[in-house]
């Protein structure tokens, strides 16, 4: 028996497009005939956003930023889970550097620009190492407490039954520590991407960041709202991969906190 | 005695234990920032001794500049950090009350949540050049939804049968807002005020480097340019310290007002970290 | 059953304290037994009495103070890989992120063996504990028995010389737990490997058991090593209403008493 109206599939798609599409119309229509200066036509923007985004140049201009971006985030990750294993697993590493490392973490990230600057100039190195120093800490201390966190009846079983030394790191300190080293990746992301466009526009020559800029001084406008739209886009994408990743990798975390609420 | 000896120090507490070796840490981060320029591992004009950096913070505590720029920092913070709790809490109990609104809700939220804050900058820049309102766009765009997202989690956590209970007692919205919904959701609420003080202070001070806002980060800016590279260093250590000091302020509010409650919260991975 | 001539596991004068920063406890004063090859000894005694504490220091997972355990002629100092050990909490002994087949799978890949041989081993455990069909499954999706028949499946897989169970039922509801007492019962039958248990629950020692011994309050000794001379054909009905169980289990609870008011045996 099929009920009369739209399939549930088409139900649902409606109902998570309705807002955002009412949104997008209403920006339409009233910026329409719009003669201001700073908020032209959506319909301009998205016109402008098609030409400068989707030309072979835009690549040069959007590639280097990803890239420095990528190799910044994946350093980050690496250092901050290879040293956050050690300093969680000793209690008396851990007592030693933690105040040291909460200080450095409370250090607002934007500030590393201008002080990376002294030390490597405006090159690739300033903008991919500011993204290093600044990721770097919150997967730094997130492993640590993940490490901590271990379970100790599974690390005696881990011991009782002599699972040697690299079995232990791959099949349990990773996954045990694994949920709090994502919320800490999780938060190095946006990070990231805070520094990637805050170094390119405090001094680069190349990338979003600058560009963005370069339309700003130049008060072209269309383009630099279709630069905000690439941003956000850039954005959403990249929490869109990062949320994939998480679940395939998280995914039995979620069953066991579902099954734990469930009792 | 050596039995003696070691007995004693095995009476110190392990939290007393756990605190001085975190102050040797401290002290033994200062002494590498003291050595590592004087050795010459990395020039002194670029990283000058710790002992410099120092000396050039306490002269700055007694320029009216610094105390200019920290309040103006502080400010920005402060005003936008409250708009975004305040908005974050009224539009999240809102929506998350009503099923219809958080469903039709959701895709935009998950769609704008993500975009970086720091892509308005130039829009900020061409409205409001380096004034305050500047940098509250910034803040209030980024730690609003921190404090969105935890306020959603929690009315959503609500216990459905406390709230059965609650409408078969006939009370009205409001009622039920304030005995059954606010207490589970306090909790979530305590970790996004966290998390939002921590962005609020991030955008501030990326504001004011990069727009050129009043502030700590615009002082840092100039200093690098000028090359007053030990009063740069004193600036970054007060930012830093401003970080540890709201982190430190709002782990204790959420220790206090927590108290009160029975840990019904998720752990802190599931609520962002 | 046939008892070798050297024990399969001996306990000599075990002494354990606890020491930290405010004070000390000694959780067992002086304890000594031997266990028989393939004998089922069970450990009973009160709460706080230390019969975790016991069970640690002969898995190896925690040092005595002075005193020791020797394993088929073998002084322990860590854990052995003639031992498996099943935990009380089954709930956090198996990994949640792996699924039922890997946690059980897991232990083999330390022993040299073909991945054939460890699958032939994987399957013969589960079936032997009677999860069959639960290969692919996580842990958190069984229920509490299920999850205490895969930390049993994965000890059986390790192909012991001793089981170590730490009082492994006391977290099940009454009706899994006679099933898993029966479990025990026919899988030590069918793999002859020797069992020590450690429990809280008198009737559970006395039904399972070869030898109850009787552990006193802490500082820890050894009351009484009690024969259980029952047949060795047990099941929850029958043998629970037999006038000698009642015997049996009468003797040992008057023991436990005296330990919980601090009586303790004469010292040798």
């Amino acid at each position: 028996m099929s009920h009369a109206g739209p399939t549930p599939f088409v139900r649902r798609l409606a109902v998570v497009l309705a807002l955002p599409v009412a949104l997008v119309a209403t920006w339409w229509f009233a910026s329409a005939g719009s003669q201001s200066f700073y908020f032209p036509p959506l319909q301009t923007i998205l016109q402008t956003f098609l030409k400068l985004w989707f030309s072979p140049q835009a690549v040069e201009k959007v590639a280097p930023s990803l890239a420095r971006f990528s190799i910044g985030y994946l350093a980050a990750a690496l250092l901050g889970i290879a040293i956050g294993v050690p300093v969680g697993a000793s209690r008396n590493l851990r007592n030693v550097l933690e105040p040291v490392l909460e200080f450095l973490r409370a250090i607002p990230p934007p500030v590393l620009v201008p002080m990376l600057i002294l030390f490597t100039g405006v090159g690739d190195e300033m903008k991919t190492l500011v993204i290093v120093f600044g990721c770097i800490w919150p997967v730094l201390l997130n492993t640590v407490a993940g490490v901590r966190a271990l379970d100790d009846v599974l690390a005696e079983v881990v011991r009782s039954y002599r699972i040697g030394a690299f079995a232990r790191w791959w099949h349990f300190v990773l996954p045990g520590a694994s949920p709090q080293i994502f919320a800490g990746l999780r938060q190095s992301l946006s990070i990231g991407i805070i520094l990637m466009v805050v170094s390119e526009m405090f001094a680069a020559s190349n990338g979003i960041g600058f560009a963005l800029v370069q339309y700003q001084r130049t008060f072209a406008i269309p383009e630099m709202w279709a630069g905000i739209i690439l941003l956000g886009v850039i954005g959403i994408v990249l929490s869109l991969i990062f949320r994939a990743i998480e679940a395939r990798i998280l995914g039995w975390y979620y069953g066991l906190r579902r099954s734990q609420r469930a009792n | 005695m050596p039995a003696e000896a070691a007995k004693k120090t095995a009476k110190l507490s392990a939290r007393t234990q756990a605190w001085l070796q975190g102050l040797a840490g401290l002290a033994g981060f200062a002494l590498v920032l003291e050595i590592v320029p004087r050795v010459g591992l990395v020039s002194p004009l670029y990283l000058p001794p710790f002992s410099a950096i120092v000396a050039a913070l306490f002269e700055e505590t007694t320029s009216a500049m610094f105390w200019a720029a920290l309040g103006a920092t502080m400010r920005a913070w402060a005003i936008g950090f409250v708009i975004s709790v305040v908005a974050g809490v009224v539009i999240g109990i809102v929506i998350g009350s009503s099923p219809m609104l958080r469903t039709l809700t959701r895709s935009t939220i998950e769609f704008l949540r993500p975009i970086p804050s720091v892509a308005l900058i130039p829009l900020a820049v061409l409205l409001f050049g380096s004034q305050i309102q500047s940098t509250l766009i910034l803040v209030v765009y980024a730690s609003f939804w921190q404090v969105l997202i935890q306020v959603l989690y929690g009315v959503q956590d609500v216990d459905p049968v406390a709230r059965e209970t609650a409408r078969s007692y006939g009370l009205g919205p409001w009622a039920q807002i304030r005995y059954v919904t606010w207490p589970t959701t306090l909790p979530y609420l305590m970790t996004g005020v966290r998390l939002a003080a921590a962005v609020s202070l991030i955008l501030a001070v990326t504001s004011e480097v990069v727009i050129g806002s009043q502030g700590l980060g615009k002082e840092i800016s100039d200093t690098q340019s000028g090359g007053a590279v030990a009063i740069m260093y004193a600036y970054v250590i007060v930012t830093g310290i401003i970080g540890v000091i709201l982190n430190l302020a709002a782990r204790a509010l959420e220790r206090r007002v927590l108290a009160w409650h029975p840990s019904i919260r998720l752990d802190t991975v599931e609520a962002g970290g | 059953m046939d008892r070798a001539i050297t024990p399969m596991l001996e306990v000599r004068r075990l002494h354990k304290v606890y020491e930290d920063a405010s004070r000390t406890v000694e959780a067992i004063r002086d304890i000594s037994f031997s266990v028989g090859q393939g004998e089922m000894v069970c450990i009973v005694g009160p709460s706080g009495a230390g019969k975790t504490t016991l069970l640690k220091c002969i898995a190896g997972l925690l040092a005595p103070s002075s005193g020791g355990v020797i394993l088929e002629g073998q002084p322990v100092a860590g854990p052995p890989p003639a031992m498996a050990v099943v935990f009380q909490e089954y709930g956090r002994s198996l990994f949640p992120w792996m699924t039922v087949r890997d946690n059980v799978a897991l232990p083999l890949k330390q022993k040299k063996m073909t991945a054939a041989r460890r699958e032939e081993l994987v399957r013969n455990a589960l079936a032997a504990v009677d999860l069959a069909g639960v290969n692919g499954a996580y842990p958190w999706q069984l229920s509490g028995g299920m999850q205490q028949r895969v930390a049993i499946a994965r000890a059986v897989a390790y192909e012991p010389h001793v089981l170590l169970m730490d009082e492994p039922f006391a977290a099940v509801d009454a009706q899994t737990r006679a099933d898993l007492e029966d479990l025990i019962r026919v899988l030590w039958h069918r793999l002859r490997v020797t069992v020590l248990f450690v429990t809280h629950d008198i009737d559970e020692s006395v039904y399972l058991g070869q030898r109850v011994l009787v552990m006193s309050h802490a500082p820890a000794v050894v009351m009484e090593d009690v024969a259980i001379d029952l047949p060795d054909d047990r099941t929850q009905l029958e043998t629970r209403s037999m006038a000698r169980f009642g015997e049996l289990r009468k003797h040992i609870y008057s023991k436990i008493q005296l330990a919980k008011q601090g009586w303790r045996p004469p010292s040798e």
